[in-house]
């Protein structure tokens, strides 16, 4: 695996001098974590909504802000609408980050002088995974740590911080992100091995992203609550996904296809 | 180095490489000639291992095609039709690169003695974005010789370069050959060929012709020497046509041009009845068809539909 670190660090050291890549790996974060912060910072200091409690809640949204009233009630209630999104950033980073190392790797013609050296498709395509997938994963855990800094100091009181860092969110952050970023690089290298135009392998491999948004709006809507037990059972499904999805990206990767078919 | 047996290539139902039967020496240098879309690309692919035969079995660097690939990617290099370098690193990153995927061991010195060998090494650090195109292309035929290759690949190693850099880059080849590598060229630049190559092979689809360039004028054209004549008057030609050995005489301006089989032996008796005959041979020279004569004929043989433009006149 030697040579999967040698592609790591050949891809980080041109990706990041990339605008358009650093914009998205910083944005979005930035974004995403910004958006509860000032949420709960809005909250806290809003009256009106210091008096919320469960029963004033529709009864399929009451359940998430179980054990909590008032402030903790409404402030808990908007944020883990919100928290979602740390879910959608090793989704989305990764699929920028993977465009412009796999596909960009055709567009610049690069990538036959390379499958020409004695790397193998495994070692590549491992090389090419991390190098999208350990960036996502490490933006999103440093951007949830900033986020519960930032609650630790804007939100009301420790029932709230407890129940942001609770099982539920940790699982969702550490364990479910990163099988997500993983299945989101194994996507694109699918559709990029299959696709003769890398535009559509790249707006193809976005389309990952529906199942999370699906879930967003479920939740939003009250038709999906999101909970602990949810949570690992998403971890469960995705390590198997993912399992399923490596296997098949490795063996739907086929030089001469790639070689042969994309222009 | 490299033995080809019934080599073929499909891609659906077009047929890009047919039945390719041909064996490189080790220390040779040869070049594959033929239009676009020839096939060319396509068996310089499967002969290091990028893609897999239809038919047929080839043996590169003692490796057979398809058995063990990544052992023959590395004692292959390659210079792609692309120069495929990563533009925003510098010329000693993407060496260095390379270098660490085909396992060298002293990556700096290798990258080093090569960026010094093709007068990149003091633009070493800049990135490959600010290169001319001739210097794209001498850093891309390092890359194909950081691990030290038996056999190397080159695909249109001069195209779209101007002529200095060019030159660059044949002197460079050259200098490859008498390290005593095996060179594989695809070129569409005869002149190169006639002056690099040991043998050519002319291909399109399949290979229409093999041998050294001297030795394919000889077969396409026969030996042509051309008398200059101050006066050129029909006696002349009618004393050239006598003699039993001369396959054709053709008079042209003041010109005699004569087919011969031995010209070395045959000219003596020409020169002489011409003399007699009260000609003024002013001097005599042989033609010299091009590689590029040899190459438009065959092709337009191959496929006689297609229109040949006019091969030289003397």
């Amino acid at each position: 695996m030697r040579r999967a670190w040698t592609i790591v660090r050949k891809d980080w050291a041109e990706i990041f001098k990339n605008r358009f890549v650093i914009f998205t790996v910083a944005f979005l974060p930035l974004l995403l974590t910004a958006i509860p912060l000032v949420i709960l910072y809005i909250t806290g200091s809003e009256s009106e909504l210091n008096g919320l409690k469960p029963d004033d809640l529709p009864p399929n949204l009451s359940r998430i802000c179980e054990g909590l009233e008032g402030v903790a009630c409404s402030q808990y209630f908007l944020v883990s609408q919100f928290l979602l999104l740390f879910m959608l950033m090793p989704l989305a980073i990764p699929i920028t980050i993977a465009s412009y190392s796999i596909i960009g790797e055709k567009t610049r013609r690069t990538l036959e002088p390379v499958l020409a050296t004695p790397i193998t498709t495994v070692e590549l395509l491992a090389g090419k995974a991390a190098a999208a997938v350990i960036p996502a994963v490490l933006v999103t855990w440093l951007a949830f740590g900033v986020f519960l800094v930032g609650s630790a100091l804007l939100a009301v009181g420790p029932r709230v911080f407890a129940r942001l860092t609770d099982p539920l969110w940790l699982t969702a952050v550490l364990v479910v992100g990163p099988l997500l970023a993983l299945a989101a690089v194994s996507v694109a290298v699918m559709v990029s091995s299959r696709s003769s135009d890398p535009r559509v392998a790249e707006q193809l491999s976005m389309l990952v992203i529906l199942p999370l948004l699906a879930l967003f709006f479920g939740q939003i809507s009250g038709l999906v609550l999101l909970n602990q037990q949810l949570i690992l059972w998403m971890a469960l499904a995705l390590g198997l996904i993912d399992a399923g999805l490596v296997t098949f990206a490795v063996q739907l990767f086929e030089r001469e296809t790639i070689l042969t078919r994309w222009k | 180095m490299i033995r080809i047996e019934g080599l073929s290539k499909r891609f659906g139902q077009t047929v890009a490489v047919e039945d390719l039967w041909l064996e490189v020496a080790p220390g040779e240098l040869f070049g594959f000639l033929g239009p676009n879309g020839a096939g060319k690309t396509t068996t310089i692919r499967m002969l290091t291992g990028l893609i897999s035969p239809s038919s047929g079995q080839a043996w590169v660097a003692g490796h057979q095609l398809g058995a063990d690939d990544t052992e023959l990617r590395r004692r292959v290099g390659i210079l792609t039709e692309a120069p495929g370098l990563y533009d925003t690193l510098s010329a000693e990153r993407n060496l260095a690169f390379f270098a660490e995927l085909y396992g060298v061991i002293e990556i700096e010195a290798q990258v080093e003695r090569y960026l010094r060998l093709l007068g990149l090494w003091n633009r070493r650090s800049e990135p490959t974005a600010t290169y001319s195109r001739g210097m794209r292309q001498k850093l891309a035929i390092a890359r194909a010789l950081l691990h030290e290759p038996q056999v190397l690949f080159l695909d249109e190693p001069t195209t779209g370069l101007d002529p200095e850099a060019a030159r660059l880059v044949r002197d460079f080849i050259e200098g490859l050959k008498n390290e005593g590598r095996t060179i594989f060229i695809c070129t569409h630049n005869l002149d190169e060929a006639d002056r690099l190559c040991d043998r050519v092979g002319v291909f399109n689809t399949r290979l229409l012709a093999l041998d050294s360039p001297g030795a394919l004028r000889r077969q396409i054209f026969g030996r042509t020497v051309v008398f200059h004549l101050t006066e050129l008057l029909p006696v002349y030609q009618e004393t050239v046509a006598a003699f039993p050995f001369v396959k054709s005489v053709e008079a042209v301006d003041s010109k005699l041009v004569v087919r011969l089989s031995d010209p070395e032996s045959e000219n003596p008796a020409l020169i002489t009845a011409l003399v007699a005959a009260g000609a003024q041979l002013q001097f005599v020279g042989e033609l010299r068809r091009s590689l590029e004569d040899v190459y438009l004929r065959l092709l337009s043989q191959a496929d006689p539909g297609t229109s040949r433009p006019e091969e030289a006149k003397p």
